[in-house]
């Protein structure tokens, strides 16, 4: 039994961790996507106004990457401490694919964060945008690289087992391109686009309704809210492209997951899609279904009467918890369709040339401002806890993995984790939206209207 | 004959380890001596000194855990296990010093509590660093695949005594960076820190290096026995013109001397330390070749090193050279 303990603690303190962590990452692969064009667009018009909402969105950017920095180093070490076991029998795999996103991803935004935060006067322009670049390129192999290992946990290939125990590598490029990454990697560097897109929206729309009745000049206002509006309207219908593409891969590799997530414990075909239910694991069914005939199977199948897998399709130990795959999904469509919809709704006012004069559409948009962290975190709920009980698909459980920890140890570390995160990254929270309720500074001087500013620069 | 790949990455891994204690070792010194430095002026400048670089400093940390990982999977799912509470309280004291450098600079009301953080995170950082270090000198004992020791194996008087020489020896280095860095009277003070981190420092290396000889037959033999005596007994050599360097260069007021002085008593320790683990990566149960990881993924990996770790220092030492002189008022943070 006490060994059962250690392990649910130890699960819940690596989702927690986890789960704490990948909000900052996520924003700022998405921040400093953001920061090159930023920058980009300000040494291509030179209009100032570009230069200042660079320099806005930096501040917010430097302790989002800090709070993403200190967080991560806690998950570099967790493996070894609470899943030894897991460390030594997937490390000759999964770790060539971490110790690469080291040296090719965090090395090189660190070694260029500091130029980025503090350097522009002391290298100059061109080099400061190139400093720019390399950080974003950093926080978008970071991703590559973690996403493959991610993925291989979920879809492993190219592998053969050792004498050991050990995973070992048989072909590299089957174990980094494995069945499920290219899906995945998409699906998620959309989803921090998206995520950064509404949190960009909703401060320039805060600052809309702010400036409104006062007739101020809010030209930085005005630009960010219109460039998030744009990536609402282009990105949100792709993510949720690429989310049922994801979806199918799932269902060819790991038709479990995809059963949780739909509801469904009988196979059958023609199969309903369950809007919404209560599923009861012990009973077996779904609860008060509301449902719509047939178009499960269409979804899933592209044809009506497309036979799809109940979860009476496996043992009962082998099923992933139904309720939290099943309503962690629900709440990641739910936000991807209001994404939509303000992106749809984005288009008609622009159309109208209402875009910045719809108080409406302003509140709409500072409400959603946090929905793609809920968005995101609900998405890996739906694809990690869908993986259970596995930590390797198929091949090794959760309890095989976990040190052979005392619950105590671990019960303590849980309880300073909590503790510590919700101060520190609460703290963190409060001064990014202090930072976020200053109005950008307004654009002191755009550059010399005389020569091309791009001209100017490369001469 | 083929390259010992296992010896190659251990190699590197132990460059890695090296150059994040020197390179993260000063900043780290630098909250250490946060306290004894009291105008704000004095701490702003010690806090913008390493502003733009110790998030890199920092990655060789990661680079230290996510290699072991990678190459050495054994030892990592051994050593880990075995440090369980020193590493925790290490990653949550890096995380209440690494947000302050952000935190300190958005309040005015809460700035002493970011101070607070900054001084006590390192401290306590650095203190189970030395702690784990300390714990793995005195050995992991090991059954089958796993960690076979008790949840409190790390905690000994040993350990104690290395976990302070490793705070005073981190002082040393960042009190030598702020001589290098600083002027006025911010440098006066540097001086005088590092005058008394000096002594401290030398006098705890010579303590832990003694205790250490004592400790098991291997680490004696390897130090004290004939005739291995005479590989080894350059290091004590230069350990002692290193502390000649450094003193002389601290009284003729040199400003980048005494921080080189520091650096190399680092990089003597250290070497001292991989003299007595080798051939074990895990003291005295599991050696470089039983951890290390099969060869596909030792040779996957430095194809990619080989690349990436010339690109690596480049731009490492471009940061460094783009933020180099003096820290004045402006600049960094404000």
């Amino acid at each position: 039994m006490d060994s059962f303990d250690a392990l649910l603690l130890a699960r819940i303190q690596f989702a927690f961790t986890l789960s704490a962590h990948i909000i900052f990452p996520a924003f700022s692969i998405g921040l400093a996507s953001y920061l090159a064009v930023l920058n980009g667009l300000w040494l291509a018009t030179g209009r100032g106004v570009y230069l200042s909402l660079f320099d806005y969105w930096k501040k917010i950017f430097a302790v989002a990457f800090g709070m993403g920095v200190v967080s991560g180093v806690v998950m570099t070490y967790q493996f070894g401490t609470n899943w030894s076991v897991f460390s030594d029998r997937t490390g000759p795999v999964l770790g060539p694919l971490l110790a690469y996103e080291v040296l090719a991803a965090f090395f090189l935004e660190a070694g260029f964060l500091g130029v980025m935060l503090f350097g522009r006067q002391r290298v100059g322009r061109s080099l400061h945008f190139f400093a720019t670049l390399m950080v974003a390129l950093g926080t978008l192999m970071s991703a590559f690289w973690i996403l493959a290992a991610n993925s291989w946990m979920h879809t492993p290939a190219g592998y053969a087992v050792n004498d050991a125990g050990q995973f070992v590598v048989t072909d590299w490029w089957a174990v980094i391109f494995n069945p499920s990454f290219p899906y995945r990697l998409v699906h998620m560097v959309l989803a921090s686009y998206l995520t950064t897109a509404f949190v960009v929206g909703a401060v320039g729309a805060y600052h809309l309704l702010k400036t409104r009745a006062l007739q101020l000049d809010n030209t930085e206002a005005r630009t960010m809210f219109s460039m998030a509006m744009w990536m609402a309207a282009l990105v949100a219908p792709l993510q949720i492209l690429a989310g049922d593409l994801h979806g199918l891969n799932t269902l060819e590799h790991q038709p479990a997951k995809i059963a949780a997530m739909e509801g469904h414990f009988e196979t059958r075909a023609g199969a309903p899609l369950i809007l919404f239910g209560m599923p009861n694991q012990r009973e077996e069914q779904t609860d008060y279904a509301i449902s719509i005939p047939k178009l499960g199977s269409l979804i899933l199948t592209h044809d009506p009467n497309g036979v799809v897998r109940g979860l009476k399709e496996w043992p009962e130990q082998e099923r992933p918890p139904v309720a939290i795959v099943f309503w962690s999904f629900r709440v990641m469509m739910a936000i991807g369709f209001a994404m939509l919809g303000i992106g749809a709704w984005s288009l008609v006012l622009r159309y109208r040339r209402r875009l910045h004069d719809s108080p409406w559409m302003h509140r709409a948009v500072v409400l959603m401002g946090p929905s793609g962290f809920a968005a995101l975190l609900a998405g890996w709920f739906t694809t990690e806890v869908g993986r259970q009980p596995y930590t390797v698909y198929g091949l090794m459980t959760t309890a095989e993995s976990v040190s052979a920890i005392a619950a105590p140890a671990v019960a303590a570390s849980l309880g300073t984790f909590v503790v510590v995160y919700f101060a520190i990254f609460g703290a963190g929270t409060f001064y990014i939206v202090r930072l976020m309720r200053t109005p950008a500074a307004q654009a002191e001087r755009d550059l010399p209207a005389d020569k091309p500013a791009l001209v100017a620069r490369l001469a | 004959m083929t390259l010992d790949l296992p010896l190659i990455w251990a190699g590197l891994i132990a460059l890695s380890v090296l150059v994040y204690v020197i390179l993260d070792g000063f900043d780290l010194g630098i909250g250490i001596l946060f306290p004894f430095v009291r105008s704000e002026s004095g701490r702003d400048r010690m806090m913008n000194s390493v502003a733009p670089v110790w998030d890199g400093n920092q990655t060789w940390l990661v680079l230290g855990g996510g290699g072991l990982f990678a190459v050495f999977p054994l030892a990592y799912a051994v050593i880990m296990p075995a440090l369980y509470a020193p590493i925790i309280v290490m990653l949550l004291a890096l995380i209440f010093r690494g947000v302050a450098f952000e935190y300190r600079f958005k309040t005015r009301r809460g700035k002493f509590v970011w101070d607070a953080s900054f001084a006590g995170g390192s401290m306590i950082a650095t203190f189970a660093q030395g702690i784990a270090l300390g714990a793995l000198v005195h050995g992991v004992p090991v059954a089958g695949r796993a960690y076979a020791g008790g949840w409190w194996d790390w905690l000994t008087a040993f350990s104690v005594l290395t976990g302070i020489a490793l705070v005073v020896g981190y002082a040393l280095l960042g009190a030598t960076w702020l001589v290098y860095k600083t002027e006025g009277e911010l440098q006066e003070a540097a001086y005088r820190f590092a005058w008394i981190t000096g002594t401290g420092t030398l006098a705890l290396i010579g303590l832990v290096s003694l205790w250490t000889a004592f400790l098991n037959e291997n680490y004696m033999a390897r130090w004290f026995g004939w005739p291995q005596i005479l590989y080894v007994i350059p290091v004590p050599l230069l350990v002692g013109a290193c502390a000649v360097a450094l003193f002389r260069g601290l009284s003729m007021k040199r400003q980048l001397l005494p921080f080189v002085a520091s650096l190399g008593l680092f990089v003597l320790s250290f070497i001292g330390l991989l003299i007595s683990f080798y051939p074990y990566i895990v003291p005295s149960s599991v050696t470089i070749w039983d951890a290390a990881a099969p060869h596909d993924s030792l040779s996957f990996i430095l194809v990619g090193a080989a690349v990436l770790f010339p690109l690596i220092l480049l731009y490492t030492v471009h940061a460094y050279w783009v933020f180099r002189g003096k820290v004045g008022a402006s600049g960094g943070y404000r």
